[in-house]
């Protein structure tokens, strides 16, 4: 049941920052850990985040162990075109999850 | 001879002193009662406040969809009988662990969620912390956000909260030690790094960035049973609802902050 979070203003004007806010639900096990057992706890985190503006990459980030479960990222862009904000979180095992958030651009 | 004697009066001192103080017990006045919130750092409350930010709203919205979900033999959600939750289930969460006519005693958030579950969708209980279970008890809690915690009114809830209440006071665990020594009497000093607050259940379940997730009144109570080396109880155990009858007894009047963040 994996969702995210999304924080985009629904509008803004032309060449205005903007704040963008994105939370994803993931456990980010380490692959460092032990069961009581002694077994090794296989590695499963989020490795890769992106999103596109109307297509566009502006903004990615590699992600490593050391980040906390349910990462949340927050970065800004520049309102340029109303459309479409596409997030993608990539990630062990398999994991692969997208969201996305409209904004209208005035002028 | 005379430092056998101070010996024999030391000890004798320190028998005695547990009976002479058996726990402060000086309750907390209700103008300085705070909310763990108050103890928090501002980075820590920035998350608390920001609902894209606060990983705890990630099981409230998997909580709504549970919440509409159809489940078991009888194949209905909760939706159909409780309809939308933000009219129905607004302030439950202020007023439980309540009284269970049937079974006659104290029930608490989630175990009501089960009853229900038993008896009208006619599915199997979630298991406790299981991730189902804390999303629809973190969604029907959300609902009571800002809804002032409402004081045990049930005649019939005092004595479970007596009974709480001697639990809450009563020393246990190698450390020897009482829920009241940090939470009522030292609720103002630090222990290590961190404030000891004054253990008020204003925003359970919440996220803990400890844990990494969201968990419940329970959860938080094994950590200090287990802080405390004392045997926790199980999951569900009668004394688990007293203790939390009690602290809501206590904490009345402050809201509900449903899902919280603490550290």
């Amino acid at each position: 049941m994996a969702s995210a979070l999304i924080n985009v203003p629904a509008k803004a004007r032309r060449g205005d920052i903007i704040e963008i806010k994105t939370l994803m639900s993931h456990i980010m096990e380490t692959g460092y850990r032990r069961t009581a057992a002694g077994d090794l706890v296989p590695r499963n985190i989020i490795t890769s985040f992106t999103c596109r503006y109307n297509g566009k990459e502006i903004f990615r980030a590699d992600l490593f162990p050391a980040i906390a479960a349910n990462p949340f990222i927050s970065f800004s862009a520049i309102a340029t075109d109303s459309g479409k904000f596409d997030f993608e979180w990539i990630g062990d095992q398999g994991f692969s999850e997208t969201a996305s958030a409209a904004i209208t651009v005035v002028e | 001879m005379i430092l056998a004697r101070a010996i024999a009066c030391a000890a004798l001192l320190a028998t005695a002193l547990p009976v002479l103080f058996p726990v402060l017990a000086s309750e907390i006045p209700q103008a300085e009662r705070r909310s763990g919130y108050s103890f928090m750092a501002p980075d820590t409350r920035a998350i608390q406040d920001d609902d894209t930010a606060n990983p705890g709203m990630l099981w409230v919205l998997d909580g709504e969809a549970l919440w509409k979900k159809k489940s078991g033999a009888a194949d209905k959600a909760c939706a159909d009988c409780h309809d939308d939750a933000r009219n129905t289930m607004k302030g439950v969460a202020a007023r439980h662990p309540a009284f269970d006519k049937t079974l006659g005693r104290p029930v608490s958030l989630e175990q009501r969620i089960n009853l229900c579950r038993a008896q009208h969708q006619e599915a199997p209980p979630l298991a406790y912390e299981s991730h189902d279970l804390l999303a629809l008890s973190a969604f029907v809690a959300e609902q009571s956000r800002g809804v002032a915690i409402s004081s045990p009114g049930d005649p019939e809830l005092g004595a479970f909260v007596a009974n709480g209440r001697k639990l809450f006071m009563q020393r246990q665990g190698q450390l020897n030690l009482a829920c009241a020594n940090c939470h009522d009497d030292n609720w103002d000093k630090h222990l290590a790094g961190s404030a000891v607050t004054q253990a008020h259940p204003t925003g359970y379940p919440m996220y803990r960035l400890e844990w990494q997730t969201l968990g419940s009144l329970q959860r938080r109570m094994r950590a200090c049973m287990t802080g405390i080396r004392a045997q926790a109880y199980d999951f569900g155990a009668p004394e688990w609802v007293d203790l939390e009858l009690y602290l809501m007894s206590r904490a009345a009047g402050m809201p509900i902050e449903t899902p919280a963040v603490r550290p």
